[in-house]
């Protein structure tokens, strides 16, 4: 628990849960968490370096244990994707490879005690004379508790569920989608009554779906990482404490990972697929 | 509010990766792991083929060792009947051979006994004109008596 001089619990874990933030322009929303872009993109790049080096090394031959490890979370989204997604597409196998293995990078983040990091960039703060305190740098190094992280993750989900929809069923035939179903019925005019009705829910069904999956991962992450930072607060007794809440927190970390992936996979399957 | 132009460079990030992970690091491993599939794939195969080839091998193998066997103890057949037939014959040639050489003997033997017959009693038919001679020395000459002893050698 290394923070200021006044410190309080509500402080300690309130400064945990701010991000470092720069303004790029004018109001709330032109700002960039940077320690959530920071880690996010550090650890994207991490995993398409070991994967691309896997690649570059990829042999017919007899693979090595680092090639086979790797071949063997291909194979395993790649089987995934093939029992979950009956189209063809080279696009929805590699998004699941990256949004497997990146959540999963970013969540693991979690595991790191969380002071480590946070106390390492405050000292480093402090020594480069940037700021007077230790408390005055802010860094959040799980980039899934950022809501923008894991929301952006659902747009780019979304908007992909969107373009799989036109695609599969033209542009008509999506709007026939939104606007026909779940109501429908012979006579014109209560078909047209109906219209509203089933656009309203349609649409919430819609956007339910990145809403959902951001919220999610959003949710279990920051709850995971609050109750490390309340662990954290219990001076000695964290250690034991600690313990079994990191071990519980592989398989949440692992899971969450995977529900996003098939999640991912599961919509834009449904998305493309023309069943009605 | 928590939401800010973070959500743009998430979003923009997490583009790149995807169409990075697309492009360059999904084909070559997903490539390089159908392909060693298919390797396995056919060298299972081909020692299934294998396999089936030796067992076929080896069923021809025992059926040209019998084939083989088979021929050999004829050809030992063969072999016995003729040298029986060539001891056969050895035999009878022998035979005959000896027979000739006895035959021959004694011809030869008849011829000798012959010649020394004719020698003997030429022999005796000087002696005994050597001993008529002697003992009729005094009494009688020889041509007076000599037709007298010429009948006696005759019947000797």
């Amino acid at each position: 628990m290394a923070a200021g001089e006044e410190l309080t619990l509500t402080g300690y874990i309130q400064h945990h849960l701010t991000n470092g933030q720069v303004s790029i322009g004018d109001g709330w929303f032109w700002k960039l968490n940077v320690d959530t872009l920071a880690w996010s993109i550090g650890l994207g790049l991490i995993f398409l370096w070991i994967f691309k080096r896997a690649a570059n090394k990829a042999t017919l031959g007899v693979p090595g244990k680092f090639q086979c490890f790797i071949e063997m979370v291909v194979e395993f989204v790649d089987q995934n994707v093939k029992d979950t997604f009956h189209g063809r597409s080279r696009l929805i196998a590699p998004l699941a490879l990256t949004i497997f293995v990146w959540v999963f990078l970013m969540n693991l983040m979690d595991l790191i005690p969380v002071d480590f990091l946070p106390a390492l960039a405050g000292q480093i703060g402090v020594l480069s004379g940037a700021v007077e305190s230790s408390h005055d740098v802010y860094m959040k190094v799980v980039p899934t508790t950022d809501l923008n992280l894991t929301l952006a993750l659902g747009i780019g989900v979304f908007a992909l569920i969107i373009f799989y929809s036109i695609r599969v069923k033209g542009l008509m035939g999506f709007i026939k989608e939104l606007t026909l179903h779940p109501f429908s019925s012979k006579n014109v005019v209560v078909q047209v009554l109906f219209i509203p009705v089933n656009l309203l829910l349609e649409s919430v069904t819609l956007i339910a779906k990145p809403v959902s999956l951001g919220l999610r991962l959003f949710g279990n992450l920051y709850a995971g990482e609050l109750i490390f930072i309340l662990i954290a607060a219990l001076g000695l007794f964290q250690l034991p404490l600690h313990f079994v809440w990191a071990v519980f927190h592989i398989l949440v970390i692992v899971l969450q990972a995977f529900i996003f992936m098939m999640l991912t996979i599961v919509y834009l399957s449904m998305a493309s697929e023309d069943n009605h | 509010m928590n939401l800010n132009a973070t959500l743009i460079g998430e979003l923009i990030a997490f583009i790149v990766f995807v169409w990075f992970c697309m492009k360059f690091v999904w084909p070559p491993l997903n490539g390089a792991i159908e392909a060693r599939q298919k390797k396995i794939e056919d060298g299972l195969a081909a020692s299934d083929k294998a396999e089936k080839d030796l067992e076929l091998a080896r069923k021809k193998a025992t059926e040209q060792l019998k084939e083989a066997k088979a021929e050999a103890a004829e050809i030992i057949e063969q072999a016995k009947k003729r040298a029986t037939q060539i001891v056969d014959e050895e035999t009878s040639r022998g035979h005959e051979e000896r027979e000739k050489i006895i035959a021959q003997g004694h011809s030869e033997i008849e011829a000798e006994r012959n010649r020394a017959k004719e020698e003997l009693r030429k022999q005796v038919a000087s002696l005994a004109v050597i001993g008529a001679e002697k003992i009729l020395e005094r009494e009688i000459n020889e041509a007076a008596h000599s037709d007298i002893v010429e009948k006696l050698v005759a019947e000797l």
